[in-house]
């Protein structure tokens, strides 16, 4: 394989330099065999501008920090091979999120004011005693929520939503499979009609105006069509049970 | 300093991963108020990352009937080398069941048993029975007699990340993340809380608490190739090391996992070798025969990492921009078994090397995993020397592992250590009220905010990035697998003209507001003090235990060595002072591991 040299125009801003406007940037950088944009954004760091701001934990594509517009889509940087892509790399902040500086975004905040809303967390009466052994649990109802659990909230579904991008109290494609995680828990005593008041809004399933770019771009693969429908399914039966009560 | 952005909390917990939660939620069930930082949103922490499983002792599948808490602790103890806390690992593997239920209540989906009849790859058939129908399913792990390591598919950290910081959420526990502990308050007897920088806008902010955490996880980014997240850089040992009066427990024992890939150096699982995988050089050849005729790559995880970086420094490693490296050829396997069996290890060579194992190879290479060592704790994990004080998860020497851990024994250690440090915090605070001199809060963020400035108008002429790569580099090579008195005395004398050149870092960047590079030059002298304390130490113990491998000393002495390293860095020092103590053997005395090689231990999973 020839060697290519690759040019990164990099979004640059730095709140603590608010007189600097933003612009882009170029870059260039002799690429090598293996390489993703995590080595690649690392290496620019290290020996051409070491102010450069980025964010990577796991670099495994497992804890969700690197979402980044890569050439305008949405995608996780640390899995993303340079091979894969052209001569020219354009790298962006995710939209809707905070910026925080660079290619930096404050998804964290984000993220816990949609599981706060959602009151993601196990709702039950029963208290737990630590001399019983476990509650059984059928495997195949612990396989279903351990694929809605997969989610890494790296926010790719959020930035390519057209609902979120206007709405920032949309809860987005994460927020609707987290709801859905709760549903199919048989540990969660939360009423239909309970979380029909966070998720039969516009602020929940029904903001949502289907184009489905998240399904299309989750990383982790997680079918958010089907988790939303589940979601709506939901949700209908719920108003339609509450309005036969009336 | 701006006092008006000081905070106080009851309980200050530094560090979200599994520990520091853990500790945050038993504290704050308690009724006490809690608040945690971290360098990140907590569901990024490292924790996430860990695939295999937490060992507890539920005897719920059929490989692991009879197991009980007795078996854990003798699959324990040897593990260690007899180097661990016994009364330590006897309250572990009491609490460990505990622990797991307890986050089955708390949301974790773990895998369930099955019933019926299962034959193992070996040909031997099982049967798990229809009464442990839907109870905690259990997988086989390296080192342990019985399957005892529970699991939730494959992403057993990320579910028990999120299950714990749902219960964070929901106790409403104050997060601050993007912020790091720089320093913990102190007068030499007692700790007061730390300063922290926000990584968002640079500035220092002042934390004061009845108790003060570490929970910050391991340091395994010191070392030049690591299995661990990039923010694993062991800057809450650090600043423990830095009050002087706080050691740090058997910094020399660092684990090794014997296939990281290259360049990322993120793991495969062993169960590549264990389904059958060959180890090839650069020339192709399977190698490991030729050293373990017997076990061949299913020799132990230390000895493997040894035969491995043994033959790449006889010349026969395959060259790459990254350093040699060797090949893990699993293409024989076929690719059913491949997608089917190692589906995680087929999505990991898709996604950051691009190839296929079911028709190319895995350039894989021994690479740091685990750090036994941190900060000195008792059982209770009350930190040695200063009042006020605790330690939890990777960061904390309770000492369970001494110098070996076992697969699955962190995860369940960062539970059953935040539950019991937890509920120690909370009755300490209970008794405790926040006092502190104004001055010496003052005077502990001036000295921070010196730091910047000093880095700000240095005339130095180092480089942050080039002396941090030096420090890893001399690590990884003197200070890996192999050890010996030569190698040692050279690391030593380079790290430490290392750290006096880290004290002349000139920034080539403004240094302004969240920067970058200046995080990277306020971090590098204490990663710095750690990587001194790893090889003084090392170079110290004179045997062969655990993970620690001395080729002058290729045996374990416990004549003379039986003990415990204590390091630590009086103030203004330019090298750690080691003191030892002696360990807990109350139960198991020393004796044979029965691992076939002295020093070895047969581990699997991750
Ligand atoms: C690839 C891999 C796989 C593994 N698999 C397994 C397994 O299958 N089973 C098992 O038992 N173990 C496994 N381990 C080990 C286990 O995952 C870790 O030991 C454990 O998760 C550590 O948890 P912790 O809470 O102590 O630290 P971490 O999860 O690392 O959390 C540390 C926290 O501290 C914060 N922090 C750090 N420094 C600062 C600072 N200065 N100021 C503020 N905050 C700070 C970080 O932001 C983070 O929130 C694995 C490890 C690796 C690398
Ligand atoms: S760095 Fe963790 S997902 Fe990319």
């Amino acid at each position: 394989m020839e060697q290519r040299t690759l040019t990164f125009s990099i979004f640059r801003y730095n709140p603590a330099t608010p007189e600097i406007t933003p612009r882009m940037q170029d870059f260039q950088l002799d690429e090598n065999p293996n390489m993703t944009v995590f080595i690649a954004l690392n290496r620019l760091r290290e020996e051409q501008d070491p102010s450069l701001m980025f964010d990577f934990v796991c670099r495994a594509a497992i804890c969700g920090s690197c979402a980044m517009l890569i050439n305008g889509r949405p995608q996780l940087a640390c899995k993303t091979l340079t091979a894969d892509l052209p001569d020219h790399i354009t790298l962006m902040p995710l939209p809707v999120f905070k910026l925080v500086g660079d290619l930096s975004v404050d998804t964290g905040t984000w993220f816990r004011q949609m599981c706060e809303t959602t009151e993601a967390w196990i709702h039950t009466d029963a208290k737990f005693n630590p001399k019983a052994e476990e509650e059984r649990m059928d495997n195949a109802i612990a396989l279903d929520i351990y694929e809605a659990e997969r989610c890494i909230e790296c926010g790719c579904c959020i930035a390519s939503c057209a609902t979120a991008n206007i709405r920032d109290d949309f809860l987005g494609a994460a927020g609707i499979n987290r709801m859905a995680r709760f549903l199919i828990d048989p540990r969660d005593q939360r009423s239909p009609a309970q979380v029909f008041e966070v998720m039969g809004t516009d602020e929940g399933v029904f903001g949502c105006i289907g184009l489905m770019a998240c399904d299309f771009l989750c990383p982790m693969e997680i079918p958010l069509q089907t988790q939303l429908a589940l979601v709506r399914r939901k949700m209908m039966a719920a108003a339609l049970s509450c309005k036969c009560k009336h | 300093m701006k006092w008006q952005d000081t905070h106080i909390t009851e309980v200050l917990v530094i560090g979200a991963g599994l520990a520091g939660e853990r500790v945050a939620v038993e504290a704050a069930s308690h009724g006490h108020e809690c608040t945690i930082l971290s360098l990140v949103p907590p569901r990024r922490s490292h924790s996430t990352a860990a695939q295999g499983g937490m060992q507890a002792s539920l005897a719920n599948v059929a490989m692991g009937y009879g197991d009980n808490p007795d078996t854990h602790f003798e699959d324990t103890v040897k593990g260690s080398d007899w180097g661990c806390e016994q009364d330590v690992a006897r309250l572990f593997v009491n609490l460990a069941p505990i622990a797991v239920r307890q986050l089955s209540y708390w949301g974790v989906p773990w895998t369930r048993v099955v019933p019926g009849k299962k034959v193992l790859p070996d040909g031997r058939e099982i049967e798990d029975l229809p009464e442990k129908e839907g109870l905690i399913a259990q997988r086989a792990f390296g080192g342990t007699a019985k399957w005892r390591t529970c699991y939730a598919a494959d992403g057993t950290g990320h579910v028990l990340q999120y299950s714990m910081d749902s219960m964070v959420i929901k106790l409403g526990v104050t997060v601050h993340d993007r912020m790091e502990a720089v320093a913990l308050i102190h007068d030499g007897e007692k700790c007061y809380g730390a300063v922290a920088r926000c990584l968002r806008t640079g500035a220092f902010r002042a934390y004061l608490a009845k108790a003060t955490v570490i929970a910050t996880g391991g340091y395994g980014r010191i070392y030049g190739t690591s299995t661990n997240a990039v923010i694993n850089e062991g800057t809450g040992m650090a600043i423990a090391l830095d009050t002087g009066v706080v050691p740090l427990g058997n910094m020399e024992a660092v684990q090794f996992h014997p296939t990281g890939i290259v360049p990322t150096n993120i793991l495969v699982t062993e169960g590549c070798r264990g389904d059958g995988g060959y180890l090839l050089d650069k020339n192709l050849h399977r190698f490991m025969p030729d050293y373990e005729p017997v076990k061949k790559e299913l020799a132990s995880r230390d000895v493997v990492s040894r035969r491995m970086m043994y033959h790449i420094r006889q010349g026969y490693g395959v060259e790459s921009p990254y350093g040699p490296h060797l090949w893990l050829d699993i293409r024989h396997l076929g690719t059913e078994h491949l997608y089917t069996n190692l589906r995680e290890v087929c999505t990991i060579c898709g996604n950051f090397l691009g190839v296929d194992p079911a028709k190319d190879l895995i350039p894989v290479v021994p690479t740091q995993h685990y750090s036994m060592g941190g900060v000195r704790t008792n059982i209770d994990g009350d930190a040695y020397g200063l009042k006020g004080l605790f330690a939890a998860g990777e960061s904390a020497c309770w000492d369970l592992h001494g110098f070996n851990r076992l697969g699955g024994n962190s995860l369940a250690e960062t539970l059953v250590m935040g539950m019991v440090v937890g509920a120690r915090v909370a009755d300490y605070v209970k008794e405790a009220v926040v006092d502190f001199s104004p001055p010496l809060v003052s005077d502990a963020v001036k000295q921070q905010e010196a730091r910047v400035q000093q880095l700000m108008a240095s005339k130095g002429t180092e480089n942050v990035y080039a002396l941090r790569k030096q420090m890893e580099e001399t690590l990884l090579n003197k200070v890996g697998i192999f050890r010996n008195e030569a190698d040692l005395q050279e690391a030593v004398a380079t790290l430490a003209d290392l750290y006096a050149r880290s004290q002349h870092i000139r920034l080539r960047s403004n240094g302004l507001g969240p920067n970058p590079e200046m995080s990277a030059a306020l971090r590098l002298p204490g990663m710095l003090r750690l990587a001194l304390c790893i090889a003084t130490g090392a170079l110290n113990r004179q045997e062969s235990r655990g993970s620690h491998y001395r080729e002058d000393y290729p045996k374990r002495d416990d004549a003379n060595w039986l003990k415990r390293t204590l390091a630590y860095w009086r103030p203004g020092a330019d090298k750690p002072e080691l003191q030892y103590e002696s360990i807990t053997i109350n139960e198991l005395p020393p004796g044979d591991r029965g691992y076939g090689e002295a020093t070895g231990v047969t581990q699997l999973g991750d």
